[in-house]
């Protein structure tokens, strides 16, 4: 693929004249790293990092049965949210229970809910949810919201830089918990994030952006890299769709049992396919215990059988390579299993994870 | 672009540095470490080992991927660099004293078959695009 068929975000010219250095990210020109990944990282568990997710795309559904149509679409149930700005993180199943996307959706009022999907998804969702807008004959109108620009602001001095940033902005975003958002005018923001850290996920319209990440770097956030990216939110133990799940995949056996829904008597799509499978792996934390770095794919030995590897990397805060793996159930933490790396088998431990929460190391 | 001219280098990205004794010291170029990232992880080829041209005989692994590091002509393996497993950050301050391993060559005149910087430099722009 050349250069000019890849998609752009917004702040695309902000990332060169920063240095970064720009790969091929499922179609999308985006920055890995603007110099240190491990950098980066640190920056983000310890002051405040800027990301550009806005190669995710936030899509609004509007209408007078768009609550019913989510509760039938998704594995979380909806009705979990009855304020305004409340967000609710979700699985989208096919009829086998297989993973179409983990998504984030707000709820804003009776006729508005906004879903942010997935980049590399973000086609076949839009495809999937007009076809059952139609099938369930739901009349909603769904879109895309391409105009819109996201910033992700992470780390313990996010809320401290996006005030900064936005004069102002304190009156609400102060009084944001967690996963909760408010809109104003076509400004978005939501205490959400993928690092494990306080922060905030802002849109913008895609005209703005470029200027809110100069005020926000000169309010003291520095630009993070995909690369960091992936460290931190596999330090936090969250999911990336398309390596821990997809949709061969069950929610119930990639460390989603949490998000999916059994207790009201809804009928959603996959939830029959959940209710017939037989579950016999579960994912689970590895921490290396030997020199190397664990890798997606590696087949991991246990004493009840083979698993293998979703996502794996060097841990910048515990200075040790960690993996989230596919194993056998019956394998409990602390247990030692074995990891194929090239033509070795090493040691690694299994642990409970998320692995760093707020800048703090949560295993043993 | 940090390419010495002194060095000698190998299209999979190893330069090379031939000593007066006739021995080779090889090391990823600084070109090779950039693509990578920050290192993390680094095992060095087992003294003694004889290697053949191409031979994959040493990993470097970033935060980002794991790659090989390739002999550069045959031979047998002289030393390894102990400090660079301990500090694999070391490749990413100074890919060219970051070295991994030296090798005696098979051959000595298989060292006529390396690019030199001038011909390093053109194969990396031309990845470049």
């Amino acid at each position: 693929m050349t250069d000019q068929a890849l998609k752009q975000t917004p702040l695309n010219a902000t990332h060169r004249e920063l240095g970064a250095k720009m790969v091929d990210f499922g179609g999308w020109d985006m920055p890995v790293n603007y110099g240190s990944q491990i950098e980066e990282h640190h920056t983000v568990r310890a002051g405040c990092g800027l990301f550009d997710v806005s190669h995710m795309l936030p899509l609004d559904i509007r209408g007078a049965n768009v609550r019913a149509f989510l509760r039938r679409l998704m594995a979380n149930n909806v009705d979990k949210l009855q304020v305004s700005g409340k967000a609710l993180y979700s699985c989208m199943l096919n009829e086998a229970g297989g993973v179409i996307d983990d998504l984030i959706i707000y709820f804003m009022d009776e006729s508005w809910f906004r879903l942010v999907v997935n980049a590399g998804t973000a086609e076949k969702d839009l495809a999937w949810m007009e076809k059952m807008n139609a099938e369930w004959d739901m009349g909603l109108t769904l879109t895309p919201r391409r105009d819109l620009a996201m910033i992700a602001i992470q780390g313990p001095n996010a809320a401290q830089a996006l005030n900064e940033a936005l004069p102002g902005v304190d009156s609400i975003a102060a009084n944001l918990k967690p996963f909760n958002a408010a809109a104003m005018g076509e400004m978005f923001i939501a205490r959400t994030g993928y690092t494990g850290e306080d922060g905030f996920e802002v849109m913008v319209l895609a005209k703005s952006a470029p200027f809110f990440w100069k005020a926000l770097m000169e309010a003291g956030g520095k630009p993070i890299g995909l690369g960091a990216r992936d460290t931190l939110r596999l330090e936090a133990g969250m999911n990336l769709y398309g390596q821990d799940m997809d949709e061969t995949t069950s929610p119930l056996e990639s460390g989603l049992a949490w998000t999916v829904d059994m207790k009201a008597e809804r009928d959603f799509v996959g939830r029959k396919a959940l209710e017939s499978s037989e579950i016999t792996q579960q994912l689970a934390g590895l921490v290396l215990l030997d020199k190397g770095v664990l890798r997606s794919h590696q087949k991991v030995i246990t004493k009840h059988g083979e698993g293998e590897i979703t996502s794996g990397t060097f841990s910048p805060t515990l200075q040790q390579s960690i993996a989230l793996a596919r194993i056998p159930l019956g394998i409990a933490p602390g247990e030692i299993v074995e990891v194929e790396i090239r033509d070795k088998k090493l040691k690694a431990k299994v642990v409970k994870y998320p692995f760093v929460r707020n800048g703090k190391v949560l295993i043993a | 672009m940090n390419i010495p001219a002194d060095l000698k280098y190998t299209p999979s990205h190893e330069w090379v540095r031939v000593e007066a004794d006739g021995t080779l010291t090889v090391g990823i170029t600084h070109h090779a470490q950039d693509l990578l990232g920050d290192m993390v992880f680094i095992e060095t080829p087992a003294t003694g080992r004889t290697l053949a041209k191409g031979e994959e005989c040493a990993v470097v692994e970033s935060v980002k991927a794991a790659s090989d590091v390739y002999a550069p002509v045959a031979g047998e393996v002289i030393a390894a660099n102990a400090e660079v497993e301990a500090s694999p950050e070391s490749v990413n301050k100074d890919a060219y004293s970051a070295w991994m391993f030296k090798l005696k060559p098979a051959n000595a005149a298989d060292v006529a078959g390396l690019l030199d910087a001038t011909a390093y430099q053109k194969l990396v722009e031309s990845e470049a695009h």
